[in-house]
């Protein structure tokens, strides 16, 4: 025991705390049970290991010792990869895929969630030595607030508004709202398409938005968070009912068309509005220069 | 080049119409055509999609 030891264990501590506080298993169902969840707990540790241990490494002048945290940036950077390999892989198993742009969303909140992590740690133990334990506690307190802020990302009803169309076909076509969807030959296919289908139409808020719902990724997201929440009428071997998303060039409108197994307008709007908006599908054509002059 | 889609069967009443590399099947009537269309679909995983009354086509997606 030193002068050290209670601080570094109190940073440790707050730091596997703020891991699984950030570690939510909600309808995604991901991370799943307990060997998903340990993996990212002791992995929580080991990033709180490293922010606890960093303050007293500097207040020992032993500045090269700060050189470590590029290992854990390293370490964590594995941490992304190996989620997206293991998402990717499962995902040619899922009825309805969560596609490449979601899996890298979730990919790059676990890497991140982990240097939150060292943060919060490294302030615990900073605040223990420069003042007592109850600052060091207030310190931990405010990282984790900032880190539950963090954490939570805009979702599509701040994007978009969402209306119930009823889907329908014209000829072959199918239809939501004026939004032309695919083409389905056999009339019994209709007839179940027409029974067991819902519509969406999704109408963009502003410029901004309009780039953001017509990513491929995110209408895959909203696809596969629908499917997950409200089942799926679908099968491997029943290729022409796929739950599908088109864009209407003319205005940027998304039109949603699902095969639920629960039909229920008002669940569905809200599962939609709460599909979280994906880091990598957002633009902000208004922040342009040019564009700013033109208009 | 990866061909992402391609027309794995052509359903058909009026053999006029068609000809060329896919399978080709020449039904007698629209409800021959309908039950080959639905059986192709359920064995290869394609949609059978209406390019009019007369022709369907089978694609793979």
């Amino acid at each position: 025991m030193n002068e050290y030891t209670m601080p570094i264990v109190f940073g440790v501590t707050i730091g596997t705390i703020a891991r699984i506080l950030m570690l939510r298993t909600d309808y995604r169902q991901y991370p799943t049970y307990l060997h998903g969840k340990i993996i990212h707990v002791a992995l929580g540790f080991i990033a709180g290991s490293l922010g606890a241990v960093a303050v007293p490494a500097i207040m020992e002048m032993e500045f090269t010792a700060v050189t470590f945290l590029t290992v854990a940036a390293t370490q964590f950077r594995e941490v992304r990869n190996m989620e997206r390999n293991t998402l990717s892989e499962i995902d040619g198993y899922e009825l309805v895929s969560r596609g490449k742009a979601y899996i890298e969303g979730i990919a790059i909140s676990f890497e991140s969630r982990n240097y939150l992590v060292i943060l919060t740690s490294f302030i615990g133990t900073l605040f223990y030595l420069v003042w007592n334990v109850y600052m060091a506690i207030v310190g931990a307190i405010i990282c984790f607030i900032i880190s539950k802020i963090l954490q939570s990302g805009s979702t599509m009803k701040d994007l978009v508004d969402i209306e119930y169309s009823a889907p329908h076909f014209d000829g072959a076509g199918l239809y939501v709202d004026n939004i032309y969807i695919m083409n389905i030959g056999l009339p019994e296919r209709q007839e179940e398409i027409l029974k067991y289908g819902m519509g969406f139409v999704l109408t963009p808020k502003n410029m901004n938005v309009v780039n953001t719902i017509a990513h491929l990724g995110q209408r895959q997201a909203i696809l596969h968070d629908v499917s997950v929440s409200l089942g799926v009428f679908r099968d491997s071997g029943t290729p022409a009912l796929v739950p599908l998303i088109k864009r209407d060039l003319d205005d940027g409108r998304i039109g949603v068309f699902i095969l639920p197994q629960v039909r229920d307008v008002d669940k569905a709007i809200k599962i939609i509005g709460a599909v979280p908006v994906l880091e990598t599908a957002i633009r902000m054509p208004s922040r342009s220069n040019v564009h700013n002059k033109e208009v | 080049m990866v061909i992402e889609k391609s027309v794995l069967a052509i359903i058909t009443t009026n053999k006029d119409k068609v000809s060329g590399g896919a399978p080709i099947f020449i039904c007698k009537h629209f409800e021959e055509l309908q039950k080959t269309a639905a059986n192709l679909e359920a064995i290869i995983d394609g949609i059978a999609h209406a390019l009019s009354d007369e022709v369907f086509i089978i694609v793979k997606h």
